[in-house]
């Protein structure tokens, strides 16, 4: 069966959370709060309470990224300067652990930084091919909640938006 | 009036789209004076250019440089604009992680100056070389001949340290700037709507898209404020991991990023007033925030200050004959004019912060922040200059001014910075949209609130007051 988004445009916060209440209580035939989007100019300070727990993993991903900048940085250094034969010591490796430290430390930040940008593009879902639903108002002052819904319900789905203060809805084939 | 009110920073009622109006409304076509500040700061970079030439066609020895002054104007400029860097880093970074919600309408800018200091900076390093074909000496890179740089070298570690600074402070700036230019590529036409919307990087602004951006914002911000304070940590051991007198100092460290937040603060003084009077800003750069601005500047210019008494009292009763002589020296020697100038314009002049008329007058804060930036170079040239001029070998005494081409230099990475500065303030967002219109959220409901409990208060009130005996009555105190 063919699916469609739509996007609901709602005046302020206050009435896209009373309408997500709503589709909590199962007023929205098929629907639950999983399936819900809410697009915003900004973060609503309580949207993890609205919306109930969803998961962020960029942090597992830095802390990968320092281990490895660190470790990295230690193997590195440590290559470097086995491999340095004309150091006046006589050509033998030295490997000085207290200033290598600094680098390591260094390259610890670095590695982390640059990990944690990356996965954020990822995992935000930028970059990512997606539908043309959208409303330049999102940038200014309202607040969009989008679903994915069947066909046949779409009548219904309309309705339920409109009598929830909705101000506009959009809609594209999903 | 209650202390939410007292102390908001911004009218909570700013319309949300008159706030992208205002950014946008400045990144329109640039008018005559935009134009004319460009001219000036790109014929100030030409005079850097020019003086690079000549210094690059007859070596460092013809500007005056040679030993023992090999590093002098240069370096005190590097560590000038590296401490400017410091900045973006307290306002974005450590005010963020606080929660200090003031910073939201000034950080943006503050952000951009770090990023644009450090771009300055970098350039010092290569110039004081000399050689500046063999700068990829300093790389890391597997050579045939075995040889890399030396790893134990404070100087390396700049190399390191300045080239990640670099990199995460852009990387921040520009990741914070991802939902402003969402709101430029809805609201633009043309050219700009394709650029803006290639660096939206396909922003929606839904609650996945939020709720990673915060994450992410925070853990960038975590990692700068370590990364801020190794930065100046290690430039500072330029100098305190030598053996010459005046830089063998413990306390240097410390020394240099208290010093390098001091600098910062001035600086983003200085843009905040001439950002609000060119852009009109007056609704978003207002004077509480320049109030709280201030009030951190002055802090800072206090712990400065104990640590300068630090190092003199330990250098002092230290009796190390090298150290206390070119300490007296600074202060009575050919340098003491620049030394008395920082100690009065660093020491002195911020206690004009502690009056509040001061710190709610924009001349006079501009004027104030200026003299701040003026302590702060006297600073670096005499961490710099006395010790190369006095150093152990009396042979070796010589008192230098810098050369005209140092001057020049020096000059144009003023014009440059301006220069990269400008073009931010004209293409990019200098406000961050998103955390006004938040800080106007949150401030609304904050109000919101308070007048709800105070109402309940005071209902409570009128009941029990309605609720109480009259007078001569039995009352029910026994019941």
């Amino acid at each position: 069966m063919a699916k469609h988004r739509l996007l609901a445009m709602f005046k302020d916060f206050d009435d896209a959370i009373e309408c997500i209440e709503e589709i909590k209580a199962g007023k929205l035939t098929g629907k639950e709060i999983d399936d819900i989007t809410v697009l915003s100019p900004i973060e609503h300070p309580d949207i993890d309470e609205i919306l109930g727990p969803r998961p962020i993993n960029i942090q597992k991903f830095t802390f990968v990224g320092a281990i490895f900048g660190c470790t990295f940085g230690f193997f590195f250094l440590s290559a470097a300067q086995a491999s340095f034969l004309v150091q006046p010591q006589g050509g033998k490796a030295v490997v000085p652990f207290p200033t290598n430290f600094v680098l390591m430390y260094e390259m610890l930040i670095f590695f982390a930084v640059w990990t944690t940008v990356i996965t954020f593009l990822f995992l935000a879902g930028l970059l990512r091919k997606r539908g043309s639903l959208y409303s330049e108002k999102l940038t200014v002052d309202e607040i969009g909640l989008m679903v994915e819904i069947d066909e046949h319900q779409l009548e219904n789905s309309r309705s339920f938006f409109k009598d929830n203060k909705s101000l506009e809805i959009r809609e594209e084939k999903a | 009036m209650s202390q939410v009110i007292q102390d908001k920073v911004i009218d909570e009622n700013l319309k949300w789209s008159k706030i992208n109006h205002d950014l946008i409304r400045t990144m329109e076509t640039p008018g005559k004076m935009w134009w004319t500040a460009v001219l000036v700061c790109v014929a100030m970079v030409a005079c850097a250019v020019a003086a690079e030439i000549y210094q690059y066609k007859y070596g460092l020895g013809s500007v005056g440089l040679n030993n023992p002054h090999m590093w002098d104007m240069y370096i005190a400029t590097f560590v000038f604009w590296i401490g400017m860097s410091h900045a973006g880093t307290l306002l974005s970074a450590i005010l963020h992680i606080i929660h200090a919600q003031w910073r939201k309408p000034i950080y943006r800018f503050a952000e951009a100056m770090t990023t644009f200091s450090l771009m300055t900076a970098g350039f010092f390093p290569m110039i004081h070389l000399g050689r500046v074909w063999n700068l990829y000496w300093v790389l890391p890179y597997v050579s045939d001949r075995g040889i890399w740089p030396n790893f134990r070298s404070p100087l390396v570690w700049d190399a390191f340290a300045i080239s990640t600074y670099l990199s995460a402070s852009a990387l921040f700036l520009v990741i914070g700037m991802i939902p402003d230019m969402a709101v430029l590529r809805d609201h633009t036409k043309g050219w700009r709507k394709k650029v803006y919307g290639l660096m939206a990087l396909g922003w929606r602004g839904d609650d996945r898209q939020w709720r990673n951006f915060r994450r992410t914002y925070m853990l960038m911000a975590c990692f700068l404020i370590p990364l801020a304070i190794s930065v100046h940590s290690i430039v500072s051991s330029d100098f305190a991991m030598s053996i010459m007198p005046g830089w063998h100092i413990t306390s240097f460290p410390p020394y240099f990023v208290a010093g390098a937040l001091y600098s910062g603060c001035a600086a983003i003084m200085t843009l905040f007033v001439v950002l609000r009077y060119f852009y009109r800003w007056e609704d978003y750069m207002t004077k509480n925030i320049m109030e709280k601005t201030c009030k951190l500047t002055f802090a800072i210019a206090m712990v400065w200050t104990y640590l300068n008494l630090i190092e003199f009292s330990s250098v002092w009763y230290g009796h190390n004959v090298y150290d206390k002589e070119l300490l007296i020296d600074k202060a009575t020697g050919p340098y003491a004019a620049v030394f008395w100038t920082m100690i009065i314009c660093g020491m002195v002049a911020p206690f004009g912060l502690v009056f509040q008329s001061w710190r709610r007058h924009m001349p006079t804060m501009f004027v104030m922040s200026i003299v701040l930036q003026i302590s702060m170079f006297t600073e670096r040239w005499m961490i710099v200059a006395p010790t190369l001029s006095m150093s152990h070998a009396p042979h070796q005494w010589d008192i230098l001014w810098g050369s005209v081409i140092e001057w020049a230099i020096v000059f144009g990475s003023f014009g440059w910075f301006s220069l990269l500065f400008l073009l931010f303030c004209k293409f990019l967002p200098a406000i961050s949209t998103y955390e006004v219109k938040e800080l106007c959220f949150h401030l609304k409901h904050e109000i919101e609130e308070e007048k709800r409990e105070a109402e309940q208060k005071a209902k409570n009130t009128s009941a029990a007051g309605s609720q109480q005996p009259v007078s001569g009555s039995p009352g029910l105190e026994g019941a």
